[in-house]
């Protein structure tokens, strides 16, 4: 079972993630944890000190991790995005395409059921955080 | 008295709580007793996927001994909708409609 | 009408096999039922009070042929043979296994359909005009921006666990024939003075426990810039809805709690943001889809007499059919409200010949309306006397389109778990003290629509009458209600006073429809009336 899926290459950080507020305080922390109720857009003017962003799930059908995720890539973040807290592993397609590339799930993953959904969606619909091509896109090549 | 219901995982029919197993039929409903009896016979049965979504409520015996839930919405499971004799669990019986209300 | 190209075939393919792993992983044990809900929630599948229940999506109300064929085989193999249409233009079955939940959805993917995001906290069905494409009064059709809308909205990543349900519709009139200002995002679609194609954008309207009406965010949005206004109303209201009250996380209350200036300022300054990412679909995939809906091949020179000799067929004329905008055809609805019926059910049978007529007359045509009843939208004049045998020999020729036992109504108690009263007996009664015809046409346009529990889904808010099931200390009670309205005219309908038991509801109902031909001046309708005297001028006799 896994306990962590990371999708990334690079080598992840072993600080422990900061609250927001003590992230925004202190000047030397790299790794922050971001509640759902929290407003991402603070971490903004500092992105550039952030290496490990922890979004946290209270309930895994509260979305608004997807809308912090994305916004960070959206502001340039090419750190680690990694998703916490009851993540149901049937969203693992959805929070990789809003820029989630590590998932800490307080139920692990069964690997199976981690690697049909990360593969689950031959196509997209729509642009997201990530690099697919949506499906109007390859119907008309050239992006808008 | 407080008998237990909820539906069929697979066929998502109504089934009461015999005592032993579960039954499509109100009439099998057994008495379990108490909230905390009630709760232990639906942790392990949901759990062993025997039901899904079980929940305790009353019921009385009515005047010819058959159990009888008390509320209408539940009533309403155990028969059919009053609006389709038909696809009740008692389509010839006239007077099913009136045990539901 | 639309046509799946390989893309959307293959995604709406992978979700089925989604829904089959995800549906053997719940029977197996390998996800408890918490885990599963919303995800069967997302295909449409619904734990009801006497099996599953699987609410399947007819994208804008529009079907054909095949498709509705499908939708009676599904009845006759899988349910207990019959379907229900809903107020969003859906179908539902009451009587769904899990089991063999995936293998409809396989079917239904066989013939371009699908449960996607019917129910659960997601972008639902988009509803639009059931008569796009065919009424005279419509700028264009609204179905091609429907259907962008719905791939934009399909699995979209970020927005696929919102706080609530999300709800658009989409018309291209001045009439509003879709409830629009009901939902939470509605767009018209408009001409501005350059005459550049663009929407008139409403946000935060919605049924339920609160209603409200939906607000003018946007006189004039330029139509290829849609996507990206839409997901900034929808960040901003995923982002900043509550999470710990499902009552008070639907998008009119953040509307509410914020105010329309600020919520329209966040949305504005949102929407400047998406327009940097570049999400927008372009004007070419449009183009592409709105292919699909071109006219269809008309025939010119018809004749437009129609012979009335047999009067029950006059009167099917006058009820059931509209003008359409091509010389020598009709709009035809086809009542779901028969007498003694439950209004929006359709047997198998009655679908197959539906399917048949809408192939045969209707350019294999046929849409579903909010009003729980079927439109062929393109019937020529000179062939609507055979439509109206075929229906009225099928059930389906009852002619009460827009009068009194025309009426909305959710399947309640009787099928509802979330009910706390049945509602379709009331209709039942209703339709039956009202069963004269000539009564009727006397009273002409008379809304009522009847809800069995807070959630509206019979819009009891938008009823000229409305009627509102509770439970009132384990008895099932009913608040009446007046002065709604789901049309251009969008009103809330008001409580009258204390709620009625079942047959005094119906009473209640009757005094108060007798009340209005005692004070009607000519040419009123009975919401005319209402909105001349209001409330005061209805109680007493309510009441007496």
């Amino acid at each position: 079972m896994l306990e962590l899926l990371r999708l990334r290459d690079d080598e992840p950080t072993d600080e422990p993630a900061v609250t927001l507020d003590s992230f925004l305080d202190q000047s030397n922390a790299a790794s922050v944890r971001i509640e759902a109720g929290d407003d991402v857009r603070l971490l903004f003017p500092v992105l550039d000190r952030v290496r490990l962003v922890e979004i946290d799930f209270p309930k895994f059908r509260d979305g608004r991790g997807f809308s912090s995720a994305r916004l960070l890539r959206e502001a340039g973040y090419k750190g680690e995005i990694k998703a916490t807290g009851d993540v149901l592993v049937d969203l693992i397609f959805f929070m990789r395409r809003c820029g989630f590339d590590s998932f800490a799930p307080d139920k692990p993953f069964d690997p199976e059921d981690a690697e049909a959904a990360l593969n689950r969606w031959p196509h997209v619909y729509q642009h997201a955080a990530d690099e697919w091509v949506p499906i109007w896109e390859l119907r008309h090549g050239g992006r808008s | 008295m407080r008998i237990l219901t909820g539906n069929d995982l697979k066929t998502g029919a109504v089934i009461w709580w015999t005592g032993q197993d579960w039954s499509i039929h109100v009439e099998d409903a057994g008495d379990v007793g108490d909230q905390a009896n009630a709760d232990a016979i639906l942790a392990r049965e949901d759990a062993a996927r025997r039901v899904n979504g079980g929940y305790a409520i009353d019921a009385e015996k009515d005047a010819d001994g058959k159990v009888r839930p008390a509320h209408i919405k539940d009533r309403i499971r155990a028969l059919g909708p009053t609006v389709r004799p038909d696809l009740t669990l008692k389509p010839a019986d006239p007077n099913a409609g009136n045990w539901v209300i | 009408m639309y046509r799946y190209d390989q893309y959307d075939q293959a995604m709406v393919d992978a979700r089925v096999e989604e829904f089959r792993d995800q549906t053997r992983r719940r029977i197996e044990g390998k996800m408890t039922d918490d885990q599963f809900k919303p995800l069967r929630l997302k295909n449409g599948l619904y734990l009801q009070l006497h099996a599953y229940m699987l609410r399947v999506a007819v994208p804008y109300g529009t079907m054909n042929s095949k498709q509705m064929r499908k939708l009676a085989h599904i009845a006759r193999t899988y349910d207990r043979g019959y379907g229900h249409f809903t107020t969003r233009q859906n179908i539902q079955y009451h009587w769904i296994k899990l089991e063999e939940a995936p293998d409809i959805l396989a079917e239904l993917a066989t013939v371009q359909m699908h449960a996607i995001q019917t129910s659960g906290e997601s972008i639902r069905n988009i509803s639009a005009d059931h008569y796009a494409g065919a009424a005279a009064d419509e700028i264009m059709d609204p179905r091609p921006w429907a259907e962008t809308l719905r791939q934009m909205t399909t699995f979209h990543p970020e927005f696929s666990y919102l706080p609530r349900k999300f709800k658009f519709a989409v018309i291209a009139s001045e009439a509003d024939r879709a409830a629009l200002r009901w939902h939470d995002c509605a767009l018209r679609i408009v001409k501005n003075d350059a005459g550049e194609v663009g929407f008139e954008v409403f946000a935060g309207g919605g049924m339920g426990r609160t209603p409200f009406i939906a607000y003018r965010i946007r006189e004039f949005l330029p139509q290829e810039q849609i996507f990206s206004y839409i997901q900034a109303i929808l960040r901003v209201w995923n982002r900043h809805a509550r999470r710990d009250n499902i009552h008070k996380q639907r998008m009119k209350i953040l509307v509410h709690e914020l105010g329309e200036e600020e919520f329209t300022r966040q949305v504005e300054e949102e929407f400047q943001h998406f327009l940097t990412l570049k999400t927008d679909f372009p004007m070419a995939e449009y183009e592409r889809i709105a292919a699909y809906f071109a006219p269809p091949p008309f025939e010119t020179g018809l004749p437009e007499e129609i012979d009335r000799s047999d009067p029950d067929f006059a009167l099917w004329v006058d009820r059931q059919t509209a003008e359409h905008k091509a010389p020598g055809y009709s709009i035809v609805t086809i009542s779901l409200k028969p007498a003694g019926g439950i209004p929006g059910d359709i047997t198998a049978e009655q679908m197959d010949l539906v399917a048949d007529l809408a192939e045969r007359y209707s350019f294999d045509d046929v849409r579903s309306t909010h009003t729980q009843s079927l439109v062929l939208p393109h019937v020529r004049k000179v062939d609507l006397y055979e439509v109206w045998k075929a229906l009225d020999a099928a059930g389906l020729g009852t002619a009460n389109l827009d009068l009194v036992t025309d009426i909305i109504v959710c399947p309640g108690l009787d099928y509802c778990s979330l009910a706390n009263a049945r509602s379709i007996p009331v209709a039942q009664k209703i339709a039956d003290r009202f069963a004269d015809l000539d009564r009727q046409l006397d009273l002409g346009e008379l809304k009522i629509k009847i809800s069995g529990c807070i959630n509206a889904c019979g819009h009891h808010h938008a009823g000229h009458i409305g009627i509102l099931g509770v439970d009132r200390k384990g008895k099932e009670n009913y608040q009446l209600l007046l002065g709604g309205s789901g049309a251009e005219d969008t009103s809330q309908a008001k409580i009258t006073g204390p709620g009625f038991d079942e047959d005094g509801v119906v009473d209640a109902v009757e005094r108060a429809i007798e009340r209005y031909r005692e004070i009607r001046e000519p040419g009123e309708r009975f919401l005319d009336t209402y909105n001349r005297v209001g409330m005061e001028g209805f109680k007493e006799a309510i009441y007496a």
